[in-house]
């Protein structure tokens, strides 16, 4: 590929972006929210699950290392981002079975409070939320990361039912609220700017959702295609050999699973700013191994791919496979057999056996979107 | 003291139970280098199916058979379920990489759990008690469910039943040919296939004795029953070395025993977080476990 199309290629891709958030206020501004409330909340939450599944991604299908610690670090961001912006005035409130938190202050009011104090503290809030699951990324990393595949996926998925027995413990009470849920802290919806009356005149909130999480995965694609990427890239394909041409194994590994649960964390503070509260049993391996699925089904080895995947998924089982779940009569009194409470996942995870066993590449297999929409010339038989 | 015998006497029991599930794990292991992490599921299903095979009954056999006869159902459907798993599921990829056959086994549990919470409508559904292994016994002064005492008797034998299965039958010298090498035990003309469908008919079997067991000393099954005891039987199989049986049934001790301690605590809530870090020391530790055999890899 020569510079000049790799730039248009760029500018392409920036236009698109900035056209999908265009898009996103002005859905946010037509359709009434209360009315769509589905809608919406598949943006949301396929936007926060884009960003964990682009995470894990980077760690199993970018440098092979397969991983199911995510929901424990998006636990680590969500409580973090929850610790510290619960404005002060509502702690007492949320932590009233402890008489009162440990912490007493929160970020946004440190900040001056006001519009300005809202959009820094909640930043400052997510950065650090990803501080703190990398953090222990790092310390977890120095004895797990010796392992090597499924033991590396066990001990893993252990942590992570470690890390929610430690914020369930009665001890931690004071800063983690035991085994309540936080609650009261920003969320989407802070960002929708209401005028005096208190009426809503922008709503920000789907869009505040993909700047956050889009700007966290663009960081992503950058790391990927830095030479940082095709070290992962090697160490995927082949370990030995990529040692052999003098790649610190252990700093790239280590690198990777690092910056991969830094984002998990951010993720998570996104998790907890979507739905509302923050609390650890919503965080169990299902949830990681729901991630997993959304990867499977974008493709591992996909950053598109993942993105696109998390959208369908989500928005699959909350919005369109919801009927299935509701007893239906047609016209002519015909009631449609096998439709009740719990028949959606059934399909839904038929669904995914499918995709898992007959189509293993998923939807983008290694490729990005933007290779299969550019026109490529034609190449030679057998050269790829 | 006798808070000590109770202690360690469910512990024991616990971890007998572990001990079926946790052989499942490592037989699959053993042979398809394999996570199967649909098997706490299986253990689950076999559960329910006690539950709905029993309720089913009642109404076409006296009274007195519909114990026997939904146990003898319940065994051969779960059975039957293991092997649909294995041919469905696994079979298809099996050149693939090993990481697409883990993420098959994500799915499936997915699915079980899914089909569970549908069939059952997500309440929990009571197991039946068992004539014998319900009722109550009292040892050393402690008052405890006849199932404390069956279950390591009954461990026991079948450990030694399949120890003489593997080393003393053509079927478990193809099993243990197939789980050294593979490819070589195909050229030398073993039916892999049937070989791995064995390993899951045993494995599923075990785990519904153990479900049997595991369900007289709790009182309900919900669709989520089988993760963790599943997880926990995984992390047991691993600790005594995964591929060795006697290795598995030692760790699923251990780890019974000393989940059923802490259990008793003032930890309680560490009980599964003292599992896993268990797990993680013993693979930081001796990554072989405490009976597995070394294996170096081959560039």
């Amino acid at each position: 590929m020569n510079g000049q199309t790799s730039k248009k290629r760029i500018w392409y891709t920036a236009l698109a972006i900035a056209a999908l958030l265009a898009l996103t206020i002005v859905l946010e501004n037509v359709l009434d929210p209360n009315r769509n409330i589905m809608v919406f909340t598949s943006l949301k939450k396929g936007a926060v699950y884009a960003l964990v599944a682009v995470s894990m991604n980077l760690l199993n299908g970018f440098t092979g290392l397969f991983s199911l610690g995510q929901a424990g670090f998006m636990l680590l961001g969500a409580y973090t981002y929850a610790i510290l912006t619960i404005p002060a005035a509502s702690r007492d409130a949320v932590y009233y079975i402890y008489n009162g938190s440990a912490i007493n202050f929160s970020l946004p009011e440190l900040f001056g409070g006001g519009a300005v104090g809202l959009v820094l503290g909640v930043l400052a809030a997510l950065v650090l939320a990803g501080c703190v699951a990398a953090i222990v990324a790092w310390l977890i990393g120095l004895p797990v990361l010796r392992l090597k595949s499924d033991y590396l996926a066990i001990a893993t998925l252990g942590f992570g039912e470690i890390i929610r027995a430690v914020f369930q413990w009665d001890t931690l009470g004071p800063v983690t609220n035991g085994a309540n849920a936080l609650k009261n802290f920003p969320t989407f919806t802070n960002f929708n700017i209401q005028n005096a009356n208190g009426e809503t005149v922008l709503r920000l909130s789907t869009f505040v959702a993909f700047l956050l999480s889009g700007i966290c995965i663009a960081i992503v694609v950058l790391l990927i295609n830095s030479t940082y990427g095709r070290a992962f890239k090697a160490i995927r394909d082949d370990e030995v050999a990529a040692e052999a041409m003098g790649i610190n194994l252990s700093k790239h590994k280590r690198l990777s699973f690092v910056i991969s649960s830094f984002f998990a964390g951010v993720g998570g503070g996104l998790f907890a700013m979507y739905a509302n509260q923050a609390q650890a049993r919503t965080f169990t391996t299902a949830m990681t191994y729901e991630i997993l699925l959304i990867v499977v089904i974008g493709g591992i080895g996909s950053v598109s791919g993942s993105c696109l995947a998390a959208f369908l998924y989500v928005a699959a089982s909350e919005w369109w496979l919801r009927f299935l779940d509701t007893e239906t009569v047609l016209g002519n009194g015909f009631q449609v057999p096998l439709l009740r409470n719990g028949f959606r996942m059934v399909v839904f995870s038929i669904v995914i056996m499918i995709v898992v066993l007959f189509f293993r590449r998923g939807i983008m297999g290694d490729k990005e979107l933007p290779d299969l929409l550019a026109r490529r010339p034609r190449r030679k038989e057998g050269t790829e | 003291m006798q808070y000590a015998i109770s202690i360690l006497l469910s512990g024991i029991s616990l971890g007998g139970q572990y001990a079926l599930i946790a052989i499942g794990y490592t037989l699959v292991y053993g042979i398809l280098r394999l996570i199967n992490f649909a098997h706490g599921d299986v253990f689950m299903v076999a559960g329910l199916l006690m539950v709905y095979l029993t309720s089913f009954l009642t109404g076409f056999l006296p009274p007195a058979a519909v114990i026997p006869v939904g146990l003898l159902l319940a065994m051969v459907l779960t059975v039957a379920l293991g092997f649909v798993i294995e041919r469905a599921a696994y079979k298809p990829l099996r050149s693939a990489p090993r990481m697409s056959v883990m993420i098959s086994a994500i799915g499936v549990s997915y699915l079980l759990q899914n089909l569970a919470t549908y069939a059952t409508g997500g309440l929990p559904q009571m197991y039946p008690e068992l004539p014998g292994l319900s009722s109550m016994v009292s040892i050393a002064g402690v008052p405890t469910k006849w199932v404390t005492v069956v279950t390591p008797v009954l461990v026991l034998i079948l450990v030694v039943a399949l120890t003489q299965l593997i080393h003393h039958t053509k079927v478990g010298m193809a099993m243990r040919a197939v789980s050294r090498d593979f490819e070589t035990a195909q050229l030398m003309g073993i039916k892999i296939n049937a070989v791995i469908s064995v390993t899951f008919v045993i494995g599923s079997f075990l785990a519904g004795v153990g479900s049997v067991l595991y369900f007289t000393n709790y009182p309900s099954i919900v669709p989520l029953s089988g993760s963790l005891p599943g997880l926990r039987a995984f992390v047991a199989a691993v600790f005594g070395g995964i591929g060795s049986i006697p290795g598995a049934v030692v760790g699923a001790f251990i780890i019974g025993i000393s989940e059923s301690v802490i259990k008793g605590s003032s930890w309680s809530i560490f009980s599964d977080a003292f599992t896993f870090a268990l797990l993680i020391i013993i693979l930081v530790v001796k990554p072989t476990g405490l009976f597995g055999e070394k294996v170096t890899d081959k560039v």
